[in-house]
């Protein structure tokens, strides 16, 4: 009998038992909510007469309506201009003073993206079941945690009953080799990933990172590569525990302590793949030849090197795929041939839970500094409290306002644009979010997804530009 | 949540692939905290020429004549043909309140996202997947109107108007609930003394889960 998955284990160290319909039920440990997809189920939750099971399994934090302007940040909730947003804010609030859940309110210093502060809090633990009505919460996979998305009628299932009620993915295996070149970033090897194995290619599947690329990425990098796997359509993307994963959590508030702590870390060694376990799936990436990534379409598969050029559909072989990128390009306003790096661009957006952690604000630093930005906007929105102050303390955000970057509040701001935050009808963006569909950013708006090195060095340049470029 | 057996109805051909679910229901309308108000939004960017807003009616919208849904053939369609990977993207449950609400029952492509698969079930939904020639049949049968098709769950059959017959698999778990309409957290919640087992072995097992915080922040 071959060996296990890092996802078996996990899966099997939580299945409680099967139900009658025969859907597996698998106990979660930790549940984060926000306040888009909770006001119905907890409104569910009301009707039924239900109570959460096990409070202390939820985390809650505003984020994807918050107003990132410092000034009416200030304010607190009253201060919301949007009412439909101060309402939504509002119903999380009451929801978890009335259900006695723990929320970080939106001036809490710990307030931020949901994925940004689970891991930062060490909510986020080694082999951890964790969900939340989010689909980037894949991201915590980064911890060796199996971290799913949910809907909202799951939510209030696992409010419920601190289970969810699932069948078993497949097992997918990817490995990354080499080391990434200079100015190649995590957020670079996932759009290769998803280039390559195009955005239904881990459907039904966990994906399991590997390889010496992975290895040698901090947990930031790898929080940005679980963060985007359900962007290849996978269900989950997970890396195995090391002295990294380690280093990372000792010490965060919800971590455990001192002989309790040990204990954990013993426990969490094992949590990686067996050396005989079976894969469904294997897809092999050689990080070595990797350079920049960009994307030229409306689908995060539809990326190349910045030094790359706008395809053809008519070179295409397949027929759907052609049609699809004709779509694509008639929106994006492209033309085939086009060099990519000089297109020009409108804005720039630094943010989101893909790309808005202390390193990712520091990459993007390190590029911009000295430079002055040639867009009509430029956003940095860290994804935490903590990581703006830590940020300010490194003194990155005097680097980005000399440039003429605006420094903003913590949330989800121009990765979805529910706020304020937007592109205009027409507008184009490189952005270091994680979708660039149809509109993502505002209402006939373009992006490109980039890393945050490539999206300072196309603020300064005015125009997709590659970081390697400007650094040297 | 609400049963499906069979349903009759006008199918509606939307031809493109990865429709994801930020074009079935565009985030502006996701600020609301209703379960209910979404049909007349469903696929907002693509169906209107304005951009929409939450409190715009649909009679102060410029509708979009290219869009399929507003052409005279498919009105009154409760059936939606789509091509691969439909509903990927963000979790947003509403992406399926939006379609029920519109007054489709079911979708027909050849593959779908699993967070929106598992959606669709909660809600009673039906999502048949065909493969891909056969998706591409019924494109054709449907262009211009007038395909009506008969989904049967149980028997796992599509039949068109013509006679023609497409046979489909569901797996045996998602068919029982949707056949019976059987709420969820109900039939979890039988096995409530299951999970509080389960919880007493993981408090032991695993105790680092169930530790509290440590004051302040980091
Ligand atoms: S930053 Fe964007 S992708 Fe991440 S949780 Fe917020 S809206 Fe979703």
């Amino acid at each position: 009998m071959s060996g296990k998955t890092l996802y078996d284990k996990i899966w099997d160290a939580h299945h409680v038992t099967d139900r009658s319909d025969g859907m597996s039920l698998l106990y979660i440990d930790r549940h984060l909510l926000h306040e888009v997809t909770s006001p119905q189920a907890f409104e569910g939750l009301r009707r039924e007469g239900r109570r959460p099971w096990r409070l202390e399994a939820n985390l809650a934090t505003p984020d994807h309506n918050v107003p990132t302007v410092v000034s009416e940040r200030r304010a607190g909730v009253p201060g919301i201009t949007d009412e439909t947003a101060r309402i939504q804010v509002e119903t999380l609030d009451a929801n978890c003073r009335d259900f006695g859940i723990e929320e970080f309110g939106i001036n809490d210093v710990r307030q931020g993206i949901v994925h940004v502060i689970g891991p930062e809090q060490g909510a986020t633990l080694p082999g951890m079941t964790i969900v939340c009505g989010d689909s980037h919460t894949s991201t915590h996979g980064a911890f060796a945690a199996l971290a799913q998305g949910i809907g909202t009628s799951e939510v209030e299932h696992v409010l419920a009953t601190q289970c969810l009620a699932q069948r078993k993915s497949r097992n997918m295996r990817v490995a990354v080799h080499g080391a990434p070149p200079p100015g190649v970033h995590a957020k670079d090897i996932i759009l290769a990933v998803i280039g390559a194995i195009g955005t239904a290619g881990a459907t039904g599947h966990v994906i399991e990172f590997c390889g010496a690329a992975i290895e040698g990425l901090s947990m930031e990098g790898r929080m940005t590569l679980c963060n985007m796997s359900v962007e290849a359509g996978g269900r989950a993307g997970l890396v195995a525990v090391d002295d990294t994963t380690l280093r990372y959590l000792e010490g965060r508030p919800f971590a455990p302590r001192g002989g309790a702590w040990a204990e954990a870390a013993a426990a969490w060694k094992g949590l990686h793949s067996d050396r005989d376990a079976a894969f469904d799936r294997a897809v092999e990436i050689d990080a070595g030849e990797l350079e920049p990534q960009v994307t030229w379409g409306t689908s995060p598969e539809l990326v190349t090197g910045i030094g790359g050029t706008v395809p053809a559909p008519d070179e295409m072989d397949d027929p759907v795929k052609a049609e699809v990128a004709e779509r694509a390009l008639a929106y994006m306003d492209l033309a085939p041939g086009t060099p990519l790096a000089g297109v020009p661009l409108d804005k720039v957006f630094i943010g989101s839970c893909t790309n808005a952690r202390i390193e990712d604000l520091r990459a993007a630093a390190d590029v911009a500094r000295g430079g002055k930005v040639r867009v009509s906007q430029a956003l940095v929105v860290p994804g935490s409290g903590l990581v703006k102050r830590q940020a300010e303390d490194e003194g990155l955000d005097e680097i980005f306002l000399a440039a003429g970057f605006e420094w903003r509040a913590p949330g989800c701001s121009m990765c979805l644009a529910m706020n304020a935050d937007r592109l205009l009808p027409g507008e184009r963006c490189a952005s270091t979010s994680n979708r660039n569909f149809e509109g993502r950013q505002g209402h006939g708006g373009r992006t490109h997804l980039v890393s945050p090195a490539t999206a300072a060095a196309s603020a300064i340049a005015g125009h997709l530009a590659d970081p390697r470029e400007i650094a040297a | 949540m609400r049963a499906f057996t069979t349903h009759s109805g006008l199918v509606a051909p939307l031809d493109r692939a990865n429709v994801d679910t930020d074009q079935i229901i565009p985030k502006q309308f996701l600020k609301s905290i209703a379960r209910t108000g979404f049909g007349d939004n469903l696929f907002d960017a693509w169906r209107y020429l304005d951009e929409g807003m939450i409190g715009k009616t649909p009679n102060e919208r410029r509708i979009n004549p290219e869009f399929v849904l507003n052409a005279p053939e498919y009105q009154g369609a409760t059936v939606l043909l789509a091509r691969d990977n439909f509903g990927c993207g963000s979790s947003r449950e509403h992406a399926v309140w939006a379609l029920l609400e519109y007054g489709f029952r079911c979708v027909i492509a050849p593959s779908f996202a699993d967070i929106f698969a598992t959606n669709s079930v909660n809600n009673g939904l039906l999502l048949v997947t065909l493969p891909t020639a056969v998706v591409g049949e019924l494109f054709d049968l449907a262009g211009g109107g007038g395909l009506t098709v008969e989904v049967d769950l149980a028997a796992g059959r599509v039949e068109a108007t013509d006679g023609r017959m497409f046979a489909f698999e569901t797996d045996a778990e998602t068919r029982r609930r949707l056949l019976r309409g059987l709420d969820d957290i109900g039939l979890t919640l039988d096995h409530a003394d299951a999970i509080r087992e389960f919880e007493a072995r993981h408090r032991v097992r695993q105790p680092w889960v169930f530790g509290a915080p440590a004051r302040g922040p980091a």
